[in-house]
């Protein structure tokens, strides 16, 4: 790591203990619960447990409504990796562009990242509500008579422009520096070369912005599928009903309402495969982030 | 103050790379040595490991009459100077030179005393209080000569400390480095790529090359009488011009065949020619040479730098390249033919397989 | 070229509105009263309430959890951030310091045990966590909500990749001063890392005031909800009232996010420094 380093029989291993027994404690012991959990059936009164091999996966796999659950996760992901990705992209480039009030454009841009998910939630949840929500209103002019809790789409698409809401600062926040770490005598030999600034836009700053869009994509689909979490639970008011979750939720309402602890964790361990194999990718990126600078 | 013998110093790195291979040095009490050669060649591991920060993988090392090979950096009674200075940014002046005596428990109204005086003779003084990052390049230099200083260590070890700043200030600084380390009269040990540097600092110089050291001495001598082909091409600006020779029979020919020929009585299968550019010279139109060697030379590029001028071109037609340094605005049209000529002592040979100098003096040279 | 300028400007007004508005309509209503607003749904003009929601939500007890103060629940939320934080903060420079600046012949492994945890978000591995968070006895207590959350690594993440870029010539030099490692640690890299600390600190607290799912978990006990964990009870109290009281649900959400986002505000050339470079 350095050239030159420490080198004490003790001191290192002190230092590295308070971060490795709670790692030792509340991470590898309950992710090795989860993996062990996931081979078990348990019995519903607490009385032991029986080895079913596989069997919890299959279960899982061949179930219509995790299935069902499945497609909805992937949809809505993309969905919202989509809109606030290009709506942060958008915003990014215009306050890049311009010369007067971009730190305030930027400020009012990116201070909903320090929001809660739940929290807006909360806000959106009203602001779409039956009885006191404005947009509600606003919409049923176009004759959209909207039953959030009701109607499976209504829910998903207050789940999904919330998610969206919440989400734009941090893909703004990491475009706008992407934007402003493309060199000036690059923009300036582009200029030079190429006199369409849409043009320019696409064939000279969106490649080079291109590290920074794969990363985010990767930190985009993890949010949500994991941080928004809360604004489901919320939306939903904590009754799922049929409405339309995530595989996360699911998880945490199988495993906790239903007491279905083998199924959960079989869950659990699926998504762990999704994430690990989403946090190789994004490593590779990062790699790849260090040979391009 | 102390003399600092290094025997044998070799550097093995975990992955067998061989970066010092076999180093012996003796440096004097109050004496300037400059380790100087390419990058890579081992000078900044070499420097390195009698500072302490890389461990010698064998030989020995000393300091003063002790044996350092496997005492701390701060127990070697030594003081460093880096090529990005290293001062500590977040500490004052002041206190990024008081801090190596207070960890050595010097009192407080001494270290105040030692960093005056250091600040007195680096004319810092005004700078004490500031951070180094509201110093420019050049007070920067100063106040990591100054940590330096204040410690009063038996030797100074410099790792390139000039690199970082433009050229006028590097040449500022080195009469500055110079003069202080006469004055003070410790012994130092600097790193550095730069020949130039290298020459007017030193009272012996160390070429290294490869892990290996290819010469020690004055920097006239080793300039005067350089012990290979690399110190020959290292050291001097424009390098020596270095001319392979064939063999014919008693005689020595340019490969080309164009003019040159020396008569020689050596064993050597094949010989290296050198001749720097200033002891190239051309004669004036209508002359006839006054020096032993001549030799037709093909203007290729004339670059004028003032007080002299570089011309390039080649020995013959398709010949080798040579430079010489003509005096003042030198006007010569790019194609045409010059007669040069240089005097047999100004000759260097060095074989042509080892790279070694060879000691014999031309017996006849010919055009 | 003027016309695109103007173009310019209207698309990030449009975005700032979007981003502006819901909140808006939250602080709005939250100064009106309770009929008025089921009367006449979210307001988006200020109402004459403002001092008796905000007093009625962080005093009253029971406004909406029959037990527990506003205050009291904003407190929790602040012990929460900066328990996280700080904890965080220091247990990560730590073994960040040591995996940098030490040779450890165990070096390679303890560092794939450290970063697998960047592999596994919690909520993937939530049911075992909270059991054996419950096992251990930490439920309602602040030291349950806070330690597991430190179990991610990401702090040593970002504190490595910090360390590796200080010059290598400060430790040398430090050494050659005489400064052993607890010596360089406390007089030059705690100094030297003072604004990443104080990034990392922001992102942290924010991210600590922020949880949910966990506290949802941990804390059965009301005396310990923090104000986002109290999101849901709002909820499940206004769905049966007879006149709900969006008005302090929303002066809630707004006490909520005020304290995060005005530290992001304030702080945000740090806060945006720390979240870029830390990704890197």
């Amino acid at each position: 790591m350095k050239r030159v380093q420490f080198s004490h029989p003790l001191l290192p291993y002190m230092l590295l203990l308070p971060q490795l027994a709670i790692v030792a404690v509340f991470f590898l012991w309950p992710a090795g619960e989860a993996i062990r959990a996931s081979f078990y059936l348990e019995d519903p009164f607490g009385f032991g447990s029986t080895f079913v091999g596989l069997e919890n996966f299959s279960d899982i796999l061949t179930n219509a409504e995790y299935m069902r659950t499945a497609w909805f996760t992937l949809f809505y992901t993309v969905i919202v990796a989509f809109f606030s990705l290009s709506i942060a992209l958008l915003l990014a480039v215009k306050a890049d562009a311009v010369i007067h009030g971009s730190a305030t454009y930027r400020t009012l841009l990116m201070w909903v990242y320090a929001i809660a998910p739940p929290v807006a939630g909360l806000v959106g949840i009203m602001l779409f509500d039956l009885h006191v929500g404005p947009m509600r209103d606003f919409l049923a002019h176009f004759g959209w008579d909207m039953k959030v809790g009701v109607n499976y789409w209504d829910t998903a698409f207050v789940m999904a422009i919330i998610a969206v809401w919440k989400q734009i600062p941090v893909n703004f926040i990491f475009f706008l520096s992407g934007l402003q770490g493309v060199p000036k005598s690059i923009q300036e030999a582009a200029a030079i070369d190429c006199r369409s600034g849409t043009r320019r836009f696409w064939s000279v700053t969106f490649p080079l912005l291109a590290p920074t869009g794969f990363f985010l994509l990767i930190i985009n689909i993890t949010y949500a599928l994991f941080d928004t979490f809360g604004i489901i639970d919320i939306v939903l008011k904590g009754e799922p009903g049929n409405n339309p979750i995530t595989l996360v939720y699911k998880v945490y309402v199988d495993g906790f309402r239903g007491n279905d602890l083998g199924g959960s964790s079989a869950q659990s361990v699926i998504l762990m495969v999704l994430v690990f194999a989403l946090t190789i990718v994004q490593f590779r990126m990062i790699e790849r982030r260090v040979h391009y600078s | 103050m102390a003399k600092i013998k290094l025997d044998d110093i070799r550097k093995v790195y975990a992955g067998g790379v061989e970066a010092v291979k076999g180093v012996s040095i003796d440096i004097e009490d109050g004496e300037f040595i400059v380790l100087v050669g390419p990058s890579g060649c081992g000078k900044s591991t070499l420097l390195r490991m009698v500072a302490g920060l890389e461990a010698i993988t064998s030989g020995t090392a000393q300091i003063g009459a002790r044996t350092v090979n496997d005492v701390e950096p701060a127990d070697r009674d030594i003081a460093m100077v880096f090529q990005n200075y290293a001062l500590y940014p977040h500490m004052s002046v002041y206190n990024n030179m008081a801090y190596g005596l207070k960890n050595r428990g010097t009192a407080k109204a001494e270290i105040e005393s030692r960093v005056r005086e250091a600040a007195r003779i680096l004319e810092i003084e005004d700078y004490l209080d500031r951070k180094p990052r509201a110093l420019s390049g050049g007070q920067r230099q100063r106040v990591a000569m100054g940590r330096a200083i204040v410690r009063d260590p038996a030797a100074f070890l410099f790792d390139e400390p000039l690199s970082n700043l433009d050229a006028k200030l590097r040449v500022q600084m080195r009469i500055e480095i110079k003069k202080l380390q006469k004055s003070l009269g410790t012994t130092s040990i600097y790193v550095t790529h730069d020949q130039l540097e290298a020459m007017t600092l030193a009272d012996r110089l160390v070429v290294l090359n490869g892990g290996q050291v290819e010469q020690i001495g004055a920097p006239i001598d080793v300039y005067e009488k350089p012990a290979s082909t690399f110190v020959a091409s290292f050291i001097g600006s424009p390098a020596m011009n270095l001319l392979a020779l064939q063999k014919q029979g008693q005689s020595w020919q340019l490969q080309e065949g164009e003019g040159l020929e020396i008569e020689l009585d050596v064993a050597a299968e094949e010989i290296t020619l050198g001749v720097r550019p200033e002891d190239l010279h051309i004669i004036p139109q209508g002359q006839t040479s006054h020096g032993v060697l001549t030799a037709h030379l093909i203007v290729s590029a004339v670059e004028p730098v003032g007080a002299e001028s570089y011309v390039h071109g080649t020995l013959g037609n398709g010949g080798p390249e040579v430079i010489l340094r003509a005096p003042g605005k030198a006007q010569f049209a790019i194609g045409s033919k010059l007669d040069v000529t240089a005097t047999p002592d100004k000759l260097h040979l060095f074989d042509g397989n080892t790279g070694k100098r060879m000691e014999i003096t031309p017996m006849r040279v010919v055009a | 070229m003027k016309s695109i300028k103007l173009l310019d400007h209207v698309i990030l007004i449009l975005g700032a509105l979007f981003m502006l508005v819901p909140v808006g309509f939250a602080f709005f209503t939250s100064t009106h009263d309770a009929i008025s607003v089921y009367q006449n749904g979210l307001q988006f003009t200020p109402g004459g309430h403002f001092v008796d929601t905000y007093t009625a939500v962080l005093t009253e007890a029971g406004g909406f959890t029959k037990e527990v103060t506003g205050l009291t629940m904003a407190w929790n939320s602040l012990v929460l951030g900066l328990g996280f934080a700080i904890g965080k903060i220091i247990i990560s420079m730590l073994a960040a310091y040591a995996i940098v600046y030490f040779r450890l012949p165990l070096g390679t492994f303890i560092f794939w045990i450290i970063f697998s945890t960047l592999l596994l978000p919690l909520e993937v591995r939530i049911l075992p966590s909270y059991e054996i968070v419950q096992g251990l006895g930490m439920m309602n207590s602040y030291s349950g909500l806070i330690i597991p959350l430190i179990a991610s690594a990401t702090g040593t993440f970002y504190f490595r990749q910090f360390f590796k870029s200080v010059p290598d010539e400060l430790v040398e030099a430090a050494r050659i001063d005489g400064a052993g490692p607890i010596k360089f640690f406390i007089d030059i890299l705690v100094p030297l890392s003072k604004t990443m600390v104080a990034a990392i600190f922001i992102i942290m607290f924010v991210y600590g005031w922020n949880q949910y799912l966990w506290p949802t978990l941990i804390t059965t006990d009301e005396g310990y909800f923090t104000l986002v964990r109290g999101m849901k009870q709002i909820l499940q109290v206004w769905i049966g009232a007879q006149i709900p009281d969006t008005n302090q649900a929303m002066a809630l959400a707004i006490l909520a996010m005020l304290p995060p986002v005005i530290i992001v505000v304030i702080f945000q050339s740090w806060f945006v420094k720390g979240l870029v470079e830390s990704e890197k």
